[in-house]
């Protein structure tokens, strides 16, 4: 073991890209090369690219899901209020049914909860045959029939794009019969785009064009903003609900945790945008700033010190000294907690090394958690991110609009007639950005990871398996697909879709919560005893008697 | 048992030209099942005396598993047994699905037996091969031997090249063979030759030359096959001829589909033989 151990420093970042890319035919290894990048965005030279959003090669044992699981899991998922209608043969409602731990309070009496409701089509040969459009309408009315919800939301699935039902008709055709239920669909099949970012995309484009301004109740609050690509996963919007309600800032509307159909619909009356995850929503961000006038910043909340510097960048941008100095009164309350837990776990995670290979923000948001606990992160990538997410939004005029993306239908916006209004003059804004203050800024990625680094988009089970060989991390951290392959590996393994059954790890309480749960991973015994006595020793010998 | 698919461009004369056939193929005797390949489910018209015929998938839909196969075939001229695919109606769902749903169907409820005593299984397929699940009565060694309708007409060629290249592909794999053009007259100069030379292009024979007649229509009109209609017309010698041609056939062979570019130069040379 000691030399295996001191095999490992001598490992160059370059030796481990070519010995990750080694076993692979020369075109699989050509093109994987490309989206395996040694981090090296420092100084004054351009920074290297990443090729990002890409076809998986077909054999590749991929990470990712399909763009109806985008689509119907991710997005609208979460939401509580709006009847999710799967059209399609049952397996693919079924495994979406309550697999995300996306989490939904029970509100008061009259707050509507569908999701533990799976309602599918359950097309069979014979639909498949003379087409399923109308058992799509009957199945729209029996969901009407039994819950009267404010809206219905029907998804295709991979059968429904291949005999071509016109879904969007028959929700247009339901709409006008039923009256006072918004019904509309996504065409949301699996085989579109490369990964579930063209489900994300194809779900907020539609929430954007189907609900969102379609409420009349006006909100008066002083502080409004939405919450942007928040899922609530194990609670982390509860959290992040509860940090912003003490400071006073009202939370007009989720995207998509915990949300309803009333907060989408008046989320264009929130005076500021804040985005977490920047892949999923980071385009209805810009179509709410072009329609409705609302400016965006990109926040994150994962992280104790990364959400005190979103809470006063929130604060600034109201510009009110009395909310400032509530901002400020709450992390002066919250801090001292995190900061005991903090300095409780630090002399145990100090030192130790992750990897993270998750989502399309997760795996830089949580890099802050780690360095809250002095790890270091050795290697890090996501499953469906574009460039932007990894190199910066600079590099977004340069983004070269492939055949698979086209695919993926973009909305244009203009000024809505009647509710654009700009939140600021043009001065205020001026003066804001003359101070430093950065509007629809996202840098990346790569910028926040040490120089040497491997930075890897679409890993796969190959690649996971030949990197913790070599680098040997004290943590991975993906989801569940890769969850048992890597514990077998011997290695700790923390799910950051689904966080296991644990969380929040957002906010204050979510971060006390992520070290004391890291803390008990990295330094357990358990993966000691990984191996049988008979597997570590040499098995007993003997001779006959008779000998 | 022989099984017989017969394909070609949509209009060109496919079912009529079947269903002609095999009365002249049951007034020699033989024993022959009626496999319609059509959503429109009109391919048995003239052995049934009209459109009587529920199809496959509609009592398969209607009466869910619980189907016997006296629901779905019925008794047309001359003893054959007459069954209809069926389909969605144009512009939903698919069709393809249905062909391949309900040629299952009628495997597994016994149609092909032995003891079911056919001499023949005739598949009438829709037109071009536009997916996969018209290919099905080639694949899966369901029809063996393959007959294209066509004329001398651009796109008819056109059509019979290019179903060619799926049975081809079906061919490499499995025992499906081309028994030759059925040349369904439209009165083109030159048709007869040109079909003759099309079709030994391919590596194939013409089996059999049907003159435009309107007796075939007014047979139609009338819901009965030529022989039915009129025993004596030179028509019926005509259908008789192709059904004799067709039971003595042993020409069976791998197409080889002609580049666009032969077939644009075959239709040249001919056409321009009469200017």
């Amino acid at each position: 073991m000691a030399t295996a151990k001191k095999k490992i420093v001598q490992w160059e970042p370059t030796d481990i890209k070519a010995e990750l890319l080694q076993r692979y035919p020369a075109k699989v290894a050509r093109k994987r090369a490309k989206q395996i990048m040694i981090n090296e965005a420092h100084g004054s030279a351009p920074p290297p690219e990443i090729v990002a959003n890409v076809r998986t090669i077909p054999g590749i044992i991929t990470m990712r899901g399909c763009t109806y699981a985008g689509c119907k899991g991710v997005i609208m998922g979460p939401t509580s209020d709006i009847v999710n209608l799967v059209h399609g043969p049952i397996g693919c409602s079924f495994y979406a049914w309550l697999t995300r731990r996306n989490q939904t309070s029970a509100g008061g009496d009259n707050h509507e909860n569908f999701i533990p409701y799976a309602l599918s089509t359950d097309m069979q040969d014979s639909d498949i045959i003379f087409g399923g459009e109308k058992k799509l309408a009957a199945a729209i009315q029996e969901a009407y029939d039994l819950f009267h919800p404010k809206a219905i939301a029907v998804f295709a699935t991979c059968p429904v794009g291949l005999i071509g039902d016109d879904i969007h008709t028959v929700a247009k055709r339901m709409k006008d019969k039923l009256g006072d239920c918004n019904v509309f669909a996504f065409s949301c099949e699996g085989y579109k785009g490369v990964s579930q970012s063209a489900g994300h995309h194809i779900a907020n484009n539609q929430v954007f064009t189907h609900v969102v301004g379609k409420s009349d109740r006006l909100k008066t609050d002083k502080y409004k903003i939405n919450l942007l690509g928040e899922y609530n996963i194990g609670g982390d919007g509860f959290e992040i609900d509860r940090i912003l309600k003490k400071c006073g800032i009202t939370n007009i509307a989720t995207f998509s945790g915990n949300s309803t159909y009333d907060q989408f619909a008046s989320a264009n009356q929130a005076d500021l945008s804040c985005v977490m995850c920047h892949r999923s929503i980071n385009y209805v961000a810009d179509m709410l700033e072009v329609k409705y006038g609302i400016p965006w910043i990109k926040v994150n909340f994962i992280g104790a010190a990364a959400t005190a510097k979103s809470l006063r960048k929130i604060a600034q941008y109201f510009g009110d000294p009395e909310l400032t100095a509530q901002v400020e009164a709450v992390i002066a309350e919250e801090m001292p907690e995190v900061e005991a837990a903090r300095l409780d776990v630090l002399p145990r995670t100090e030192g130790k090394k992750a990897m993270l290979f998750v989502g399309g923000s997760r795996a830089h948001h949580y890099q802050e958690l780690f360095k809250e606990m002095g790890m270091k992160v050795l290697s890090a990538g996501y499953e469906f991110a574009h460039r932007d997410d990894y190199e910066g939004r600079q590099v977004l005029p340069n983004l070269k609009v492939d055949a698979d993306s086209r695919n993926i239908e973009e909305i244009e916006v203009e000024p809505d007639p009647h509710l654009y209004k700009p939140r600021k003059s043009a001065e205020e804004m001026q003066a804001l950005v003359a101070g430093g203050y950065e509007f629809k800024d996202y840098d990346g990625l790569n910028a926040d990871m040490d120089q040497g680094t491997i930075i890897i988009d679409d890993l796969n089970q190959y690649e996971a398996e030949k990197l913790v060989e070599l680098l040997k991390p004290d943590l991975f951290c993906a989801g569940i697909k890769e969850k048992f392959s890597i514990q077998k590996l011997g290695i700790p393994m923390k799910q950051l879709h689904s966080y296991d059954s644990g969380g929040p790890y957002a906010g204050f309480k979510g971060a006390v919560n992520f070290y004391r749960e890291i803390d008990r991973l990295v330094n357990s015994r358990v993966w000691g005893l990984m191996k049988a006595p008979w597997q570590e020793h040499p098995e007993l010998s003997a001779t006959y008697v008779w000998e | 048992m022989r099984k017989v698919a017969i394909y070609g461009k949509g209009g060109i004369g496919k079912s009529t030209t079947t269903q002609n056939t095999v009365a002249g193929l049951a007034e020699m005797g033989r024993k022959i099942m009626v496999v319609g390949c059509d959503p429109k489910a009109d391919s048995t018209r003239l052995l049934l005396g009209g459109l009587a015929q529920k199809s496959v998938l509609d009592t398969l839909r209607e009466e869910g598993e619980d189907v016997e196969l006296e629901d779905i075939r019925k008794p047309g001229y001359g003893n054959t047994w007459c069954v209809e695919s069926g389909g969605p109606e144009p512009g939903v769902g698919c069709a393809g699905r249905g062909i391949i749903t309900s040629i299952n169907m009628l495997e597994s409820l016994g149609a092909y037996e032995e003891s079911e005593g056919l001499d023949y299984a005739f598949y009438d397929v829709l037109g071009d091969v536009v997916c996969g699940g018209f290919a099905m009565p080639i694949r899966d060694g369901k029809a063996e031997e393959i007959y294209i309708v066509c004329s001398g007409e651009m796109m008819a060629m056109y059509a019979a090249n290019n179903i060619c290249k799926g049975i081809m592909k079906f061919a490499q794999s499995g025992r499906v063979r081309l028994g030759g053009l059925i040349c369904n007259s439209r009165n083109v100069d030159n048709e007869k030759e040109m079909i003759v030379e099309l079709a030994k292009k391919i590596g194939t024979q013409m089996i059999y030359f049907v003159p435009r007649n309107n007796d075939v229509q007014r047979a139609e009109i009338n819901r009965k096959t030529v022989i039915e209609w009129n025993p004596a017309v030179e028509q019926a010698d005509e259908y008789r001829g192709l059904a004799r041609a067709i039971d003595g056939n042993s020409n069976f062979v791998i197409p080889k589909p002609l580049e666009i570019e032969e077939l644009e130069k075959l239709l040249m040379d001919f056409g321009l033989m009469q200017a």
